[in-house]
This record gives C-alpha cells, sequence and structure tokens, in this order.
C-alpha cells in the first residue's frame, strides 16, 4: 500500500490516548452502526509508486499520441515554450490556495492582476475577471451577465462552437430563460434574424472566427444588436488575435474566450481556461474572482481579492453566480505565454497560423475532390470535402501520425497552427494524395 | 514589487518560433487589429527571475502548516504531477476518434468505477470543474427529475444555514428558491424545523455531512428518509467526504446525488484556485439525465437523450481526475479509511490542545474539523478572530478559515489534514497558546499583525470602493 501518512503506528496509538480514546473507530461514534463499513469499501489494494505510476504509464500509452495534428475546433495544437510549464510547476503555485490571505499571497495575487491587464491588452477590452473554467462556460456566464428584469431573451448564433451553444442552452434553460438559435447561410450568420431582434433582447452571442474558421461580420452584429438595445457578446480565440480586429475595436460589450490556446496542453479537453472581459460598467456583474490594486497600511502597492460583494460567500443565493474560484494556474499560464511571446512573437504565431492554413487550403483544393466548402475569409480554419467517406479517410491518415481534420457530417474541419511549415504541408499533401489514390 | 509590465523594454524579446516558409499573405485592413496590445517585451531570463519572485511571495503547501478548514490543504503527491504530464494524456485532442483514446477512457472509467464505490454511488460525470460547478449540476439534475415526472410545482430546496454560500447561489442558477433551515444548538440540521419545511413543493435538500462545523449528524437517517417521505431527493455536498471515505458512504445514508471535489479530497493541487474538478455521482434514478458532451458523444460516448445537457465543453478537467486516479490507486482500499480516520485524528487532537485556550462553538469530538469562536475573547479583550488569524502569519502558519460558518460568531475553523505530523500539530498549539496569552498581556499588538509579510494589512475597503483591476499604463 502507498501512504502519504507521516504517523507511525505508535505515534497514532499516543495521540488518541492523548484524547481519551482507544481505536480509530471511537472517532466514528456518531455514524449509525447501520451504515458505518466494517472493512473499508471495495476497490483494489494500494500500491507503492513505482506500481502506480507504471499502471499509469500503461493507460497512457494506450492512448495515440499523433505527431501531426490538423485538427482544432475548440482545442488547438500551439507550440508551448519551454518556460510556461516551468513556471506554472514552481510549487508554490502549484499547490496554494485561494488568496484570500493577502499578505502572504502577493505572488498569486499579482499574477492574476497582470493576467487581467494582459487580457484587457489581448482583446481591446476595460475590463477582466480573473477567468473561469473554460471558454463555454466562460460564454453561458456571459450571456447570464446580460439578464434584466425587461430583457432575457438570448441569440446565440448557430456558426459558434457547437459545445459552447449546448452549454449556453443548458444555463438557460436552468434558470428559464428563452434561447433562439440564430440561421446560418453559407457558413455565416443570416443577417435577417438580427434586423429584427424583438424587444426582449438580452443579448446577441457570436463566434469570431466562427466554428468554420469563417469571419463573421462581427463590427455588424454588435451594432444590430445595440440598435435592439441588446448587448453584444463575442467568443474569441486569442491566437487570433495576434492580428485579427478585436472585440474591444468592434464594441462589443463582453468578450470571452476558451484560453488553451495560451500556453495550455491539449489535455484530452481540460483543464482549460475561460477568459472573460467586459466593457468597464459591467464590471459588477462579471462573475467570480477579481483582484485589485489597493495599499497596504504603510501606504505600500498591495492587491487584493475585489469586489466581492457580488460574490456568493456575502450574497449567498442572490449572488449573481455561484462561481468561487477560477483557473488560477491556467490564468498564470496563459500570462507567462504572452510573456514569453511578448507582442512582436503573438504577431508572428498568428500570422504564421494564417499564413499555413491558406498556403494548405490552395495545395489541397488543388486535389480532386477537397474543395472548400466556403469562398469567404478564413484565419486558420477552413471546411473541405472529402472525396471518400471521411471515417475511412480519417483512418487512413491516423496510419500515418496524422490527425486530419474533424469529420463534421461528410466534411472535413481543418486546422493548421504555427506547428506546421510548408514542408510539413508538402508532406501532408503528400500523405493524402497516396491515400485518395491521386 | 515591480509589475511585469514595470519591466518591458522595447525591442526587447524571446526567439520561440521559427519564421515563416509560406509566401507571404496580408490579412485584409478591414480584419486586422489597428492597435497592437502591450504585452512585456522581456528576455526569457527577465520573466524567469519576475515569476520565481512572486513565487517567494506565495504560501504554497510546502511552506508550513495550511490547516484552511473546508479547503483539505493536504499534501499533493508529486507523482501525480509527473502522471499528469506524460504526452499520452496531456497531448490527446478532445475529439481525437474513439480508436485512439482507450487509455483516456480507461482513466474515467476506472475512476468511475472506484468513485462510485467510495460514495455508493451508480453512476458519475467528470464534466463540472469545481464544486460549485457541481452542484449546479447536481441542481439540474433534481429539476430533469421532477420535470420528468410531470411533478412541475417542486420548485424549494432546503439548505442548512451553516450551508456554504455556493449551495445557495447554485440553487439559484436553475431557478429554485432556497429555504433555510436553522442547525440545533448542537450543530445539526434541526428536525422539527426540517418537519415543518418539507411538503410537496420541495425539490430536494442539500447538505454537507459532516457539516460545515465538523459534526457528523447523527440523525442522517432521519432526514433522507423524511426528505425521500416527501418526495425531494438529497443531495450530498462532498466538500468534507475526507472525514469519511472508506467509513461510511453518502449512497448508503441515503443521498441520491454528490459532487465531489478531486482538489481536497483527493489530493490533486488548488493552483491558487483552480483547476479543481467537480464530478457529480448519483443513484441510477438519476443517471440518464447526466450531461454529456455534445461532440463527444458522437464520437465515443454515445447519444443520452434525457441528458440536462452541458456544462462546459468536452469531457471536464481530465488531467485532474489523472491525477486523482493516481492517488486512488496509491491508497486503495486501506489507505483510503486510514487517510480520513488520520485526519479525524490530527483535528481531534489539536482540538484538545487548544480548547482550553480558545472556546470551541461545539465542545463534542469532531471529524477532520473544528472550529472556535472568539466571540468571548473579542469581548474580554478586543481580539478578533480576524487578528489571531493575521498573528498566525508571522508563526509562518497559514490561518484557519476566517468568519465561516456564519452561524458562529468570530469563527476560526481549522482542518489540519492527515498528512500533517504530531510535531506540527503540537507547535500549531503551542503558537495558538502563545497568542492566546497576548491576548491577555499585549492585545494592542494583535491589531497590528502580521509584520514579517512582504505587506501589512491591505485597505480592502478602498480596493473595493476604487476599483483598479488592471495596471494603467503611463501615456
Amino acid at each position: 500500500m502507498g501512504s502519504y501518512l507521516p504517523s507511525t503506528a505508535g505515534e497514532r496509538q499516543e495521540m488518541l490516548k492523548t484524547i481519551g480514546l482507544e481505536h480509530l473507530q471511537d472517532l466514528y461514534r456518531d455514524v449509525p452502526g447501520s451504515v458505518l463499513l466494517a472493512d473499508s469499501v471495495d476497490i483494489p489494494e494500494g500500491q507503492p509508486e513505482m506500481v502506480v505510476r507504471s499502471k499509469m504509464e500503461a493507460m497512457a500509452a494506450r492512448n495515440t499520441v499523433f505527431p501531426t495534428v490538423l485538427r482544432g475546433a475548440g482545442s488547438y495544437d500551439h507550440y508551448i515554450p519551454a518556460i510556461v510549464s516551468t513556471v506554472t510547476s514552481k510549487e508554490e503555485f502549484l499547490t496554494t490556495y485561494t488568496p484570500y490571505q493577502a499578505e502572504i499571497s502577493q505572488g498569486v495575487l499579482q499574477s492574476i492582476f497582470e493576467y487581467q491587464t494582459l487580457m484587457c491588452e489581448l482583446t481591446g477590452m476595460d475590463v477582466s475577471n480573473a477567468s473561469i473554467y473554460d471558454g463555454a462556460s466562460a460564454a453561458a456566464e456571459a450571456v447570464m451577465m446580460t439578464q434584466t428584469r425587461e430583457r432575457s431573451k438570448v441569440y446565440v448564433a448557430s456558426t459558434a462552437h457547437p459545445e459552447v451553444i449546448q452549454t449556453i442552452k443548458t444555463y438557460c434553460w436552468g434558470r428559464g430563460i428563452a434561447f433562439v438559435e440564430i440561421p446560418q447561410k453559407d457558413g455565416l450568420l443570416d443577417r435577417h434574424t438580427l434586423e429584427t431582434l424583438p424587444a426582449d433582447t438580452a443579448c446577441v452571442y457570436i463566434q469570431q472566427p466562427n466554428f468554420y474558421g469563417l469571419f463573421e461580420d462581427a463590427q455588424q452584429v454588435a451594432m444590430l444588436a445595440h440598435q435592439a438595445g441588446a448587448k453584444a457578446v463575442m467568443g474569441f480565440y486569442p491566437i487570433s488575435l495576434g492580428i485579427c480586429k478585436t472585440p474591444g475595436e468592434m464594441d462589443f460589450d463582453i468578450a470571452v474566450g476558451e484560453g488553451q490556446s495560451l500556453g495550455i496542453p491539449m489535455s484530452w479537453g481540460g483543464p482549460y481556461l475561460g477568459i472573460m472581459t467586459a466593457k468597464k460598467d459591467m464590471m459588477r456583474m462579471l462573475p467570480g474572482r477579481i483582484a485589485g490594486e489597493t495599499v497596504d497600511n504603510e501606504g505600500r502597492r498591495a492587491f487584493v481579492l475585489t469586489l466581492q460583494a457580488r460574490e456568493q460567500h456575502i450574497r449567498r443565493e442572490k449572488a449573481s453566480s455561484n462561481v468561487c474560484t477560477n483557473q488560477a494556474l491556467c490564468a498564470m499560464t496563459a500570462a507567462v505565454y504572452l510573456a514569453a511571446m511578448g507582442p512582436q512573437g503573438l504577431r508572428e504565431v498568428a500570422q504564421l497560423c494564417y499564413e499555413g492554413a491558406h498556403y494548405f487550403g490552395d495545395e489541397l483544393s488543388k486535389l480532386k475532390g477537397f474543395e472548400r466548402v466556403h469562398q469567404t475569409e478564413f484565419f486558420n480554419e477552413f471546411m473541405s470535402c472529402c472525396p471518400m467517406d471521411v471515417h475511412a479517410f480519417e483512418a487512413e491518415m491516423a496510419k500515418h501520425g496524422i490527425l486530419c481534420g474533424l469529420t463534421v457530417d461528410d466534411k472535413l474541419l481543418w486546422c493548421v497552427t504555427e506547428k506546421m511549415d510548408k514542408a510539413a504541408i508538402d508532406g501532408v499533401i503528400a500523405v493524402i494524395r497516396e491515400v485518395c489514390g491521386q | 514589487m515591480k509589475l511585469i509590465f514595470e519591466r518591458s523594454v522595447s525591442g526587447r524579446r524571446t526567439h520561440l518560433t521559427p519564421k515563416s516558409t509560406f509566401p507571404s499573405k496580408e490579412l485584409p485592413q478591414a480584419l486586422a487589429r489597428a492597435k497592437q496590445p502591450k504585452l512585456p517585451e522581456m528576455s526569457e531570463v527577465a520573466i524567469s527571475r519576475h515569476y520565481t519572485q512572486l513565487a517567494k511571495q506565495t504560501f504554497g503547501v510546502n511552506n508550513g502548516f495550511y490547516p484552511l478548514g473546508s479547503c483539505t490543504m493536504k499534501y499533493n503527491p508529486r507523482v501525480n504531477e509527473a502522471v499528469a504530464a506524460l504526452p499520452g494524456f496531456a497531448r490527446m485532442h478532445p475529439l481525437q476518434p474513439k480508436a485512439t483514446v482507450s487509455g483516456c477512457r480507461e482513466v474515467l472509467d476506472t475512476a468511475r468505477a472506484h468513485l462510485c464505490e467510495i460514495t455508493g454511488m451508480d453512476d458519475m460525470t467528470f464534466q463540472p470543474a469545481a464544486g460549485a460547478h457541481g452542484e449546479y449540476v447536481g441542481l439540474l439534475l433534481m429539476k430533469q427529475y421532477h420535470q420528468s415526472r410531470g411533478d412541475h410545482k417542486r420548485t424549494r430546496v432546503l439548505i442548512p444555514d451553516s450551508a456554504h454560500g455556493t449551495n445557495p447561489a447554485s440553487a439559484s442558477m436553475v431557478g429554485f428558491t432556497v429555504t433555510h433551515i436553522p442547525s440545533d444548538v448542537e450543530g445539526c440540521v434541526d428536525l422539527k424545523a426540517l418537519k415543518a419545511a418539507l411538503d410537496d413543493t420541495v425539490a430536494g435538500l442539500m447538505l454537507t455531512n459532516p457539516n460545515t462545523v465538523g459534526i457528523f449528524d447523527p440523525n442522517i437517517l432521519d432526514i433522507t428518509r423524511l426528505v425521500h417521505d416527501a418526495g425531494g431527493l438529497n443531495y450530498y455536498d462532498g466538500a468534507n467526504l475526507n472525514a469519511i471515505m472508506g467509513w461510511v458512504r453518502p449512497g448508503d445514508m441515503g443521498f441520491d446525488v454528490i459532487h465531489l471535489n478531486l482538489h481536497k479530497t483527493f489530493s490533486t493541487p488548488h493552483g491558487g484556485g483552480g483547476p479543481g474538478a467537480g464530478p457529480v455521482g448519483c443513484k441510477k434514478l438519476l443517471s440518464g439525465f447526466l450531461p454529456m458532451s455534445h461532440m463527444g458523444s458522437r464520437i465515443w460516448e454515445g447519444e443520452k437523450p434525457d441528458s440536462v445537457g452541458q456544462v462546459r465543453a468536452f469531457y471536464g478537467n481530465f488531467l485532474v481526475v489523472v491525477r486523482a486516479l493516481t492517488y486512488i490507486l496509491t491508497l486503495g482500499k486501506e489507505g483510503i479509511p486510514q487517510a480520513s480516520g488520520m485526519a479525524v485524528l490530527n483535528a481531534n487532537y489539536l482540538m484538545h490542545k487548544v480548547k482550553d485556550a480558545f472556546p470551541l462553538a461545539y465542545d463534542r469530538i469532531c471529524m477532520h474539523e473544528f472550529v472556535l469562536t472568539l466571540e468571548s475573547v473579542r469581548k474580554e479583550t478586543g481580539v478578533s478572530a480576524l487578528d489571531v488569524a493575521k498573528c498566525l502569519l508571522d508563526y509562518g502558519m497559514h490561518p484557519p478559515t476566517m468568519y465561516f460558518p456564519l452561524v458562529v460568531k468570530e469563527a476560526l475553523m481549522v482542518e489540519p489534514t492527515e498528512t500533517e505530523n504530531r510535531e506540527t500539530l503540537d507547535e500549531a498549539a503551542e503558537v495558538l497558546l502563545a497568542i492566546r496569552e497576548m491576548t491577555k498581556t499585549r492585545p494592542e499588538k494583535l491589531h497590528l499583525c502580521p509584520n514579517t509579510t512582504p505587506i501589512g494589512r491591505p485597505d480592502e475597503v478602498g480596493a473595493a470602493r476604487n476599483p483598479r483591476v488592471r495596471y494603467q499604463f503611463p501615456d
């Protein structure tokens, strides 16, 4: 059996004696006898570290790690600089609790304050919270922020990520809020719905670039939402903001995003990072933690968790949200990533993604049956047709160590990151030719 | 200490990614950002030193005793981290084909089987990212259960007044109204008040047991039976599972749905507030309602037509589950009850050593934590729970949870956990006794603590009144 208990059997007996008891069982005398377990629970015997480790390694080995990943759709295979995990694995950061005791938590509080500033700079928005669970839950919480007595109806772009749409839908069902999906045409939002938004519309949620990688006319969406007196909420892909127009520049009220692309491994879906930013006038509606700057009793700069009057431990059932943590370590990951990249590096990564995806798109469409599905502007993801059964194609590509585009019905949603250079893409094209016999 | 932005020097940079090998292509002007972000411009060594300095001003589990009640700050085993970093887990795309993720599925299936056995549940979802997120899912299940039976009038949730604030906040998020149930003189559920509150509008009860004052409610079987008899469901908040795992199971106590905090009970690190994981377990009657990943269901999970939907993308904080499973396999059948037993013994031992100095809120055998009440100390000396907490900082100890639960005045809630040794508990007791002496001899000094930390007490009122929540760059 493995164990992390320091106490020896002798010490345990002495401690029991000190408190006037004989057996550990005596501590459980309030537990009704009918439900007290006689012999623990039915799980395997414990094992020493070496044995457990090899068991877990064997499980990991039963997975396929793809050397080449051409799949995005909400989780992106970007390069992670070595310094990122070196910083975040420092045991002070790794093991500390939520920084309630500011005097001994300045490090983590300052890092959150810096993260909040970085998110504002990245998005062009005024304020950021300390982060929440992931991009999808951030989108759902953002929608909840827009609820007022008069306005509750939520309009969500059908071109957003399906998991984000489902998450918003679930949160709306929970609160009893009307949820409407905005239809699409040629991979883009159908403007018609936005021109006729009813008076009880709380917000419009769109994703830029959208699920198919395409650029929506986001500025127009924000304008139409505002014309109807509703809030405009945008979901963004952080890496794209290295070169793309920001939600701040397009006048969105709230901007949320999945922060995984900022230095967090794909991790089979989590832990990830929910980025939440907003205009200043919505600051007090933000859910979750917010770090703020203040001074200590000697006038020195200090950081604390602030604006807590919004939160559940004060407001209980009247709180704006039940969120009581953030993804602090993931937020720090994103902060270290952005510091390591710097403004120039981030721009270069975004540019590499953009150029690589367009080069790949051009080369792919030279092959028979792989035409692009949509003809409008895209960032680093795009849909293509597939001349053979998509699942058969996926399986064949996997044999060459390539995770191809995501199968969406009978089509493929491709993604290119900075990890692919021209030679690598040419290699992929050669494999596709072979697989399709072209 | 300087902010990272104050260390930025124009033109400095790192060299991390290669030059473009593609034909150059510019984003159309209309889509391009006009204003460049003011990210720091730094060398790698400057970044590295910046964060090393921040780490020095951060108190982790290895910096000292961390008896933070209700948070279970136990040691975070290093092997868990090594396993979570394996490329076979960390580099997996969440939408890979089914045949390429057998190992990931095995992790979830094994963790589900063991955690269901430990809690007495039949099924479990790992989607919720945190305890509060798990509460939310549990309440969605309750809502769906009653609606599926056409029972639409059940809109009230009963919550003890000693509960964590997330319980009522979560209930509001699913449109339930909250009825608070008072505690009796022993800190447990007042059965009379419970009976009076129960009728056919009650969706269910949310409870932690042991409760937030560290006491195992001896009436637990009556409580859950009363709720069931009234047609409601019982929700178990797993915050305090570290007291009882391997000794008694929530499922056997009459609970229908439960959330766990893997970052408390199952040794995964807190990370400064996250990422944790809040899996939700349930009995068979709720199993069909569990959340799912919309896209994952197509690839490997299978459809769940009655699912409540989903509360985040994909399958949850997978790498946190990897860590928790590593821990469960390490401790195993014997180790699990030994860990909880020692957590309870450590709490009782420390309580015994300090109870003559600081009054206990409830003087009886406690579970994994106990609550001191400094109400009389404050009346007598003017020293508050906050003063004592801040004084502990000067002794290199993380303070207990302050002013919680709300039912106890001037509360300090102490949870030593099982991974502390006797010397640490003895030292902590000595420190608390010494501070108690100071409350009598030099109370004014305690108002000025801490004195040895990087900053003194911060102006929190000023921070909230005049919020500065981002750095303002000089023009």
